[in-house]
């Protein structure tokens, strides 16, 4: 009899735990994965910088070329690229001797190798592939790895990419709306005249101008030329307006030096 | 030897080895804004004895402060300047005319600002003035004028010019009069005397007693003479007159129907249209010699000539296209070019004292426009629109144009105006000038002062 009820109750058992775990799987259709889409990853400021002037257009595509050859010596041996690595990269003097820094401090030969070496791959791919995604892991990972040493080489990293590039689209156009809400241009000036007047400026980190200079000041006092006196105090008089620029909040090396080139004759051909 | 080429290596090495990467950052700013610049008109100061003597003279308590009124209302109607609430003001107007404190001009959002002094001496007006770039804290100009105590307003219109030409880069046109046809009376019986005044609707005089009509009053670019056309006998004669010493002669008598006299950019010729034998066409005339030269020949009507600034081009509207337009010619009648293609019919053609543009009135569709083309007829720009509105006449600087405007009378002849109107080059700043009738062919003086 006892028999019968556990062989039932198994049986009984046996049935709901099927009904319940099994049942639904037997008429469900296999989940639809939508179709992979391929997504290319983009510097924004490597495509929206502003035109190079011709000399440091050269001198970039001479750091790049550089930069390629260390590329391929990546897959030399470690030691070779540590040699190699303060001469390839064109750094302004203070930035050299902080790489050689803290070679010095690290070279401790045979043990803090690998260490060296992994932080010379770090910067690699920071200068070199700025776009692949594996370097932006193997950013993640030496992070984790090397957080002690993290902020040091991120500002040496971004220095360097800082070196290639002006403003990008975004910071240049939220300088210009600034400056063109402050410009009052002249409405009496000949429109058919050169209406450029160029100005070089210096500015403090929170974008308050230290110094100005108009470059083409001999003509501010050339007879006929008077109304270039006009334009460039108008320009003058919008940049102290406007003061602080809205510049950027990082990258001060970038753009302590500006040259604003006020342009008048769009404006006044209207 | 070989440390010394190792050394030398070395040191070339050292010069190629690139010092900074960084390019500088160039960011072009082509666009500003219109907006009028604001500026800071403080009251001239006066010290009490040139007060008292001066409020005797002229019956004028704060001389000082109705020169700066002058100076702004100027600055305002120009429409490039926003002259700022005098209540403003922190400081008092004798030490700013010495030293301004910039922070308080410039927590008032003044960009510029005007100071000056008046003293009464020897029964001359002196009147001193600076103008300061606030944002800058330096002065940008100083001058003073002296003169005779009732020129008080032409001195806050040269101070205006002045300032203008600084700020703006180009001449003003405030120290300057205009002359207009005054009427008065229903529009059946019209009483129209030649009238003068300032530009700003200020010390009008009537130069003719109304007994005969007058029209197209047209000052001479190069002096205060005018010429004009009067009726004598049912005919329209030219006449000239010299309004410093109000002497006035009749250039001369020609057959036949006599419109639109105008002076030559040197004064030394008039160049008008007459009729005759039905057949309009130009005309010229030497003033020394009274010798008439014929400029075109055609059998359609041409009409409201008017020179080029430098004399080479004349332009003139013609219907010899079958409808009313706007032509360019040489000054001897030569190359005759049509230049307006627009729709509707172009007339009274004035050539800007700068030279690049014509002003001109067009008819389309029952409405009347003012507007300007450039001289081959391109960019032409409609600066306003209205129910009648004709005869535009150029500032002196060529930025600004006054006509005059017309508004429809009832069936009785009620409700009929003319006003005279400016307008500048962008169309925007439009106004009313105050006259003390109604007015009409007005015609801007070149600059008294230069």
């Amino acid at each position: 009899m006892y028999k019968n009820i556990i062989a039932s109750s198994v049986l009984h058992l046996g049935i709901i735990l099927i009904a319940t775990m099994s049942l639904p799987f037997i008429t469900k259709k296999p989940i639809e994965l939508p179709p992979i889409i391929s997504v290319e990853l983009i510097q924004i400021m490597d495509k929206t910088n502003i035109p190079y002037a011709p000399k440091a257009k050269k001198i970039i595509q001479d750091v790049k070329k550089k930069e390629e050859q260390k590329l391929v010596s990546e897959q030399a041996p470690p030691k070779k690229v540590k040699k190699e690595k303060p001469d390839a990269i064109p750094l302004p003097d203070q930035k050299t001797e902080k790489i050689k820094e803290i070679e010095e401090k690290k070279q401790n030969p045979e043990t803090i190798e690998n260490e060296v070496k992994q932080v010379s791959e770090f910067e690699k791919d920071e200068i070199f592939d700025p776009d692949s995604i594996a370097a932006l892991i193997d950013k993640s990972k030496e992070e984790i790895a090397e957080s002690s040493k993290k902020s040091k080489l991120v500002t040496q990293s971004d220095d360097k990419t800082m070196n290639l590039s002006g403003l990008t689209l975004s910071e240049e156009d939220a300088l210009k709306a600034q400056i063109f809400g402050c410009w009052s241009i002249p409405l009496g000036l000949p429109y058919n005249e050169n209406l450029l007047v160029r100005i070089k400026l210096k500015l403090k980190p929170d974008g308050t101008v230290t110094k100005t200079e108009i470059l083409d000041h001999a003509r501010m006092n050339m007879p006929g030329q008077g109304f270039f006196k006009v334009l460039a105090e108008s320009a003058l008089r919008a940049i102290q307006l406007c003061q602080p620029l809205r510049v950027p909040t990082t990258g001060y090396e970038r753009w302590k030096d500006m040259q604003l080139n006020f342009d008048a004759r769009e404006m006044l051909e209207g | 030897m070989m440390k010394k080429f190792k050394t030398i290596i070395l040191l070339f090495l050292l010069i190629l080895l690139p010092s900074k990467a960084f390019s500088l950052i160039e960011v072009d700013i082509t666009r500003g804004n219109l907006n009028p610049l604001p500026i800071a008109v403080s009251p001239l100061a006066t010290d009490s004895d040139s007060a008292s003597s001066l409020n005797s003279e002229l019956n004028i308590k704060n001389l000082g402060l109705e020169i700066s009124k002058v100076v702004e209302n100027n600055l305002r109607t120009s429409g490039l300047f926003n002259p700022l609430n005098k209540d403003a003001f922190l400081q008092k107007p004798d030490i700013a005319h010495l030293k301004p404190r910039f922070e308080d001009w410039a927590l008032i959002k003044a960009q510029a600002l005007i100071t000056g002094k008046v003293i009464l001496k020897e029964e001359k007006l002196r009147v001193e003035f600076r103008l300061w770039d606030v944002l800058a804290a330096k002065e940008m100009m100083a001058l003073a004028f002296t003169t005779v105590p009732k020129n008080w307003r032409r001195v806050g219109h040269i101070i205006t010019d002045k300032v203008y030409e600084r700020l703006t880069g180009e001449k003003g046109y405030f120290d300057t009069r205009i002359i207009y046809v005054s009427e008065k009376g229903p529009k059946t019986q019209r009483v129209k005397k030649l009238a003068i005044m300032d530009q700003d609707g200020h010390n009008t005089k009537y130069l003719t007693l109304g007994n005969e009509l007058v029209l197209t009053p047209r000052f001479n670019p190069t002096n205060q003479m005018v010429t004009y056309l009067s009726y004598f006998r049912n005919l329209p004669r030219v006449y000239l007159l010299d309004i410093e010493t109000g002497i006035q002669e009749v250039v001369g008598d020609f057959p036949g129907m006599t419109f639109a006299p105008r002076f030559s950019p040197d004064g030394k010729k008039i160049i008008m249209s007459f009729a005759k034998d039905g057949n309009s066409d130009i005309y010229t005339m030497d003033l020394e010699n009274r010798v008439v030269e014929r400029i075109t020949n055609h059998p359609s009507i041409d009409t409201s000539p008017s020179y080029s600034p430098d004399g080479k081009y004349i332009t003139f509207n013609s219907d010899r296209s079958g409808y009313q337009q706007i032509y360019v010619m040489k000054n001897d009648g030569t190359n005759v070019k049509r230049v307006s293609f627009g729709k509707g019919l172009y007339g009274t053609p004035v050539w800007s004292p700068r030279g690049d543009l014509i002003a001109f009135t067009k008819l389309h569709k029952g409405k009347f426009y003012i507007g300007v083309m450039r001289k081959d007829g391109k960019g032409e720009r409609l600066l306003t629109e209205n129910y009648y509105q004709e005869a535009p006449s150029w500032s002196p600087n060529g930025r600004v144009l006054i006509f005059y405007r017309e508004t429809k009378s009832n069936k009785k002849g009620e409700g009929f105006s003319a006003k005279l109107w400016s307008i500048d080059l962008t169309g925007y700043n439009e106004r009313l000038v105050e006259t003390e009738t109604d007015a009409s062919d007005p015609s801007w003086s070149s600059l008294l002062s230069n």
